[in-house]
């Protein structure tokens, strides 16, 4: 059995250097896979995902691969488009670990997708560290192959309801007294970021005013807006996509609502700063990573450098900020690095067993797995919307600006 | 069960709801009207029933909102994408539509279908999966102290929506053209024998379903979001109301979409968005019930 795990890999390696000779004929290849959406619905994330991938493979060649003992390994990624369909996605998973013999995988964009290639990579034993799902009923299986760098679905907003405590606090009101509005699309990732919402809503006593979950496939919220309207809440939390950002944004402008706060997820992606940028001024959106936060590493450099350095490499990226989506697909492959080099070996087990024991500091945020796979050393961040630019606010450990409060 | 007699308490205390939903819904109802409209034609005419309804509805939003790319006012997108949409109809009836016309029911589904796909699929290539909206720039009006608000941009949608259904009834009461469309949807073949071109009749009618679907996707663009996968919502709306109204009915399909948009609306405020629609969807089995029992009242004195 070991005789043959040796010898695909040195099959893959051999392949792999044939197409790629000369440039690092010192280092052997080690070929990750990925099926990635790079057409179909997903396939703006997919694509920032995979140039995440692409420019983390890029840095850790450059620094001369990845090291075990005295040999090195140059880093390569498999991809394979899975259309943003998951029966699709977990074909291609069968594909890459039976036809192309890759031991290591790389995450899918979206949780959907993740949930369907997660079961493929756990039966063949295949470690897989993902970047791009973050539901919590990923975590919740039992699997042992899966890991998560980025926060669960759940903590998305869970900080904006501790943030409107400590503001009422401070204006002398009890948190038991904060009315909140939600309003969360039908969908298995805004509910999971509303079970996160609601538990921290029980923790402090406040009141659910409005609870309304916007269906699927329409962009329109006026009646849960007009209900605002009537009942006044201290608080008021979005969440559906960019659709559901782009709705709330705009309505709330029009229909003049207003609310002291308001947090809503996904204000990058619907470009709201762009789009309705007098509306949302004070508006709190959470995100997964940020480039002025004052993570860093030894490779990337600061998180502001990996942004100055990504855009270098990625000119379309010049002119807007650089997605959450591909810096964390950066950092899944950089603890991947990690891990081999830590396990002194490709033995996908020893691999699988140096990823639990991952304690590391990265650009991207600190990242130690739970014994279920997730990331529980990085939190969200609450940005505002001040200026038209956005500035983080919270948690206060990483506040680079005040929250200013309320919003006008 | 509380938040919803709490939600009646309000309209019932502060009855300016009552008028602020009441506006929201029949300028939303303005909006599926349309394309319900055009599917209502083709259907009725034709006898096709057009899966690729809410693609078209797209393209002209994206067409709207290209031009605001580019400088121009998105409302100028309505008339841009009303002759562009009439004139992709065309190519598409010639293309595919006058093939499949003759065939029966699930011919027309699968081809139609098969249709909306590619279309999805383009509008994915060229514009991505990124959901836009066009900014036309307007301000709401603000009566009652600001709780009622009547955003600009659905005033001239609603506005433009009328003027558009008043000119296409019209057209069809009085124009030759008109007359002979309605001539086809009665009889084909008689049309036929008293000299009317049935395949232009069709030709024509296809593309102005189009040209319809078009100019709602501009203004859909300007009042909500736009997205290469949401067509199917507008396809599936447009069957719900020509359905419910029948599709001999065109004022009837005018008068559902406007109930259907406040009912929405209403449903939304008491119960919760989550049954905005399955209200839409219940009240369209209630409607098709009633119809049942009626028919076969009808049958019975017939036999």
């Amino acid at each position: 059995m070991v005789f043959t795990k040796k010898l695909v890999f040195s099959s893959v390696a051999a392949a792999a250097l044939l197409a790629a000779p000369a440039a690092f004929a010192a280092c052997e290849t080690l070929t990750l896979g990925s099926a990635i959406s790079l057409t179909g619905k997903y396939s703006t994330n997919g694509h920032h995902a995979k140039n995440g991938y692409e420019f983390a493979v890029k840095k850790i060649n450059d620094a001369g691969g990845v090291k075990i003992g005295d040999k090195c390994y140059n880093l390569a990624v498999k991809y394979y488009d899975d259309e943003s369909t998951p029966a699709r996605g977990a074909q291609l998973a069968e594909r890459l670990i039976n036809q192309d013999k890759i031991q290591l995988m790389l995450g899918p964009y979206s949780s959907g997708l993740t949930k369907a290639i997660a079961p493929v990579t756990e039966k063949y034993k295949i470690p897989m560290v993902e970047a791009e799902g973050a539901s919590r009923s990923l975590f919740n299986k039992g699997y042992k192959y899966l890991f998560a760098v980025l926060s669960t679905s759940e903590q998305y907003l869970a900080s904006s309801i501790s943030l409107a405590a400590e503001v009422a606090k401070k204006a002398g009101k009890k948190p038991g007294e904060i009315k909140v509005a939600m309003a969360f699309e039908n969908d298995p990732f805004s509910l999971d970021v509303r079970a996160g919402v609601v538990d921290d809503i029980k923790k402090f006593g406040m009141k659910i005013v409005i609870d309304d979950k916007l269906p699927r496939d329409l962009s329109d919220m006026t009646p849960t807006l007009t209900k605002v309207k009537a009942l006044k809440p201290d608080l008021l939390v979005v969440s559906g996509h960019s659709k559901g950002a782009a709705t709330a944004a705009r309505q709330i402008g029009e229909q003049n609502v207003k609310v002291p706060m308001v947090a809503i997820t996904h204000c990058e992606a619907a470009n709201v700063t762009g789009k309705f940028g007098k509306t949302v001024e004070g508006f709190l959106c959470p995100t997964q990573w940020a480039e002025t936060l004052t993570y860093k590493d030894d490779l990337f450099g600061s998180a502001s450098n990996y942004d100055k350095e990504f855009k270098g490499a990625f000119p379309s990226y010049a002119d807007k900020l650089v997605p959450y989506q591909t810096a964390q697909a950066s950092a899944a492959v950089y603890v991947f690095k990690h891990a081999i080099e830590q396990a002194g070996t490709l033995d996908k087990e020893k691999v699988r067993d140096a990823l639990t024991k991952v304690n590391m500091k990265t650009f991207y945020g600190d990242i130690k797995f739970s014994e279920a796979g997730n990331n529980i050393a990085k939190p969200m961040v609450l940005r505002q919307i001040q200026g038209g630019k956005y500035n983080v606010v919270a948690p206060s450990a990483f506040a680079s600006h005040e929250l200013q409060w309320p919003r006008k | 069960m509380s938040q919803i007699l709490g939600n009646l308490s309000i309209l019932w205390q502060a009855p300016v709801f009552n008028l602020s939903l009441l506006i929201d819904g029949l300028m939303i109802g303005a909006v599926f009207a349309l394309s319900a409209y055009g599917l209502a034609l083709v259907w009725g005419v034709m006898n096709v029933k057009n899966l690729a309804q809410g693609d078209f509805v797209m393209i002209g939003g994206y067409i709207a909102w290209v031009m605001s790319l580019n400088g121009i006012h998105p409302l100028f997108g309505v008339p841009v994408a009303f002759v562009a949409l009439w004139g992709f109809g065309w190519v598409i009836y010639v293309l595919i539509i006058r093939r499949v016309i003759d065939q029966d029911l699930f011919t027309s589904l699968l081809a139609t279908f098969g249709l909306a796909i590619v279309i999805e699929q383009v509008l994915n290539i060229l514009f991505t999966s990124d959901t836009q909206t066009a900014d036309a720039g307007f301000d709401s009006f603000l009566l009652f102290d600001g709780l009622v608000t009547i955003p600009q941009v659905k005033l001239i949608g609603f506005i433009l929506a009328a003027i558009l259904a008043l000119a296409v009834i019209l057209f069809m009461k009085n124009s030759r053209m008109g007359q002979a469309i309605r001539a086809t949807a009665q009889d084909e073949r008689a049309a036929r024998v008293m000299g009317i071109d049935t395949d232009k009749v069709y030709a024509f009618t296809f593309s102005l379903n189009a040209a319809i679907c078009g100019a709602a996707g501009a203004l859909i663009s300007m009042i909500w979001v736009i997205q290469p996968f949401f067509g199917i919502t507008y396809s599936i709306r447009a069957f719900v109301v020509v359905t419910a109204a029948g599709f001999g009915n065109l004022p009837g399909v005018i008068a559902a979409g406007l109930g259907m948009g406040v009912i929405e609306q209403f449903g939304g405020f008491i119960l919760g968005a989550e049954f905005q629609q399955a209200i839409v969807v219940g009240l369209l089995l209630l409607v098709l019930i009633v119809r049942q029992v009626q028919q076969a009242r009808l049958r019975q004195v017939v036999q």
